[in-house]
């Protein structure tokens, strides 16, 4: 995945950033900084004002978004789960536009919700309006997540998770998706350096530090240094 | 006038009621699924149908009779004119609905690959309905008065017996027709706001 000198109104400019396949990146940056817009180039929801984004090397422009976004797990801030729909048939989206049978569908939602401390039969039926926030965001994580997308897209997908239960997740996101490729927007660095090999962090809509996870404590950046400061006072 | 004659008229005028509501909706709900993909598209139209409501319906039915094809005098010009009262309240609840959609549901459905045809039908509409549902009983509540009118303009209806009791002075036969009237659309908006209730959930 490739963003080549992407530039999105007055909100990105001349972001270049190269994601090998497998690879898990973290971007953080304050708010309103670019990461989400950033995200949401990667999927085409934000289309690009100059340069170009490409998935194995072919530019979004010329290729069939629909069929490319069944294949992106797309973790949204706040859930986005719909609210007409069950908990079941909100996970089953992909599955049914894939043409899944229902007993492989059922199998995989029962799987994927037990592992987010969710159990199948309490919660299929039930609407996203009677669950928490931290409910609400497990069953979306499981949406984004159950046809085992090669690309995961994640917007702060712990945010409402109180600490101990947003620790797990984080475990379990881990070991689940361990060979994907992951994308993951954080403003907390503790997090980022828990889930991602790679730090990217954004200022003003550029890339102002990109680093293994290891070495961003040491980046001299007064940014960066910021997050780690807070990070070490939080600790 | 007795109660098989006033029955009949109360039909007469149910059908007519009916009729246009069900041209208004065919017509009304896709002119407000374009105007939620059209800005330009959206300032004519939602002006034209505020437009519309502003002429006087004694006026719009006597402004249309000497229209070609939708013209004349009968239930067809008035039924034309109802489907134009109608328009209102379905074309602006279905984009007002659709609108109101949760930006983040919307974005959720284009991130899981939903074709724009399957986000308008499996999402903003199924969001949209109990907005569109309370448009279209607002239509049928206000077409229900608006069609004793029609009678003026030979439409039928229980503004027949209205017309003719307030040209005798006749109390009793405007009672004939207002009462039925009133309680059409008291019972209309009654089962209409209970659908409505049930699309919430």
């Amino acid at each position: 995945m490739e963003l080549r000198d992407v530039g999105v109104g007055g909100i990105l400019r001349n972001v270049s950033l190269r994601i090998a396949a497998g690879e898990s990146v973290a971007l953080i940056g304050r708010s309103g900084a670019g990461k989400t817009t950033m995200l949401r180039l990667m999927n085409g929801i934000v289309a690009a004002t100059s340069g170009s984004v490409l998935i194995d090397d072919v530019p979004l422009a010329k290729s069939d978004l629909i069929a490319l976004r069944r294949r992106i797990g797309m973790i949204i801030q706040g859930s986005g789960l719909f609210p007409h729909r069950t908990v079941y048939e909100n996970i089953a989206t992909v599955p049914r536009l894939l043409g899944w049978d229902d007993a492989k569908t059922r199998d995989a939602a029962r799987a994927l919700l037990s592992k987010m401390a969710l159990p199948f039969d309490e919660f299929k039926d039930r609407r996203p309006r009677s669950l928490s926030g931290g409910e609400q965001q497990r069953v979306g994580i499981a949406r984004a997540m159950i046809a085992n997308p090669p690309l995961m897209l994640c917007d702060e997908p712990f945010g409402a998770l109180d600490p101990i239960v947003r620790r797990e997740l984080q475990d379990t996101f881990i070991a689940l998706r361990s060979d994907a490729t992951i994308v993951f927007v954080t403003h907390d660095l503790a997090e980022a350096l828990r889930v991602a090999e790679r730090i990217v962090l954004v200022d003003r809509g550029a890339i102002a530090v990109d680093c293994a996870a290891r070495d961003f404590v040491a980046s001299t950046h007064p940014i960066a240094r910021q997050f780690v400061e807070s990070a070490t006072l939080a600790a | 006038m007795n109660a098989a004659e006033i029955l009949r008229v109360t039909g007469e005028h149910v059908v007519i009621v009916l009729i246009s509501v069900v041209a208004a909706i065919v017509i009304g709900i896709p002119l407000g699924i374009w105007c939620t993909r059209n800005g330009a598209a959206s300032h004519v139209v939602l002006r034209a149908v505020d437009v519309v409501q502003t002429v006087p319906s004694l006026a719009l039915f006597g402004l249309l009779i000497p229209i070609p094809l939708i013209g004349g005098i009968g239930a067809r010009t008035a039924i034309v004119a109802l489907v134009l009262y109608s328009l209102l309240p379905i074309v602006r609840n279905t984009f007002t609905g659709i609108r109101g959609v949760d930006p983040a549901v919307r974005e959720a459905g284009v991130a899981l690959g939903l074709t724009p045809r399957q986000l308008l039908f499996d999402v903003e509409l199924p969001l949209a309905m109990p907005t569109i549902m309370s448009g279209v009983r607002i239509a049928v509540v206000a077409g229900i008065g608006i069609a004793t009118i029609a009678a003026a303009i030979g439409g039928g209806g229980l503004g027949t017996f209205i017309f003719r009791g307030v040209a005798m002075v006749d109390t009793n036969l405007i009672l004939a027709g207002a009462i039925p009237a009133a309680l059409l659309a008291f019972f209309a908006d009654l089962v209409l706001t209970y659908v409505e209730r049930r699309l919430i959930r």
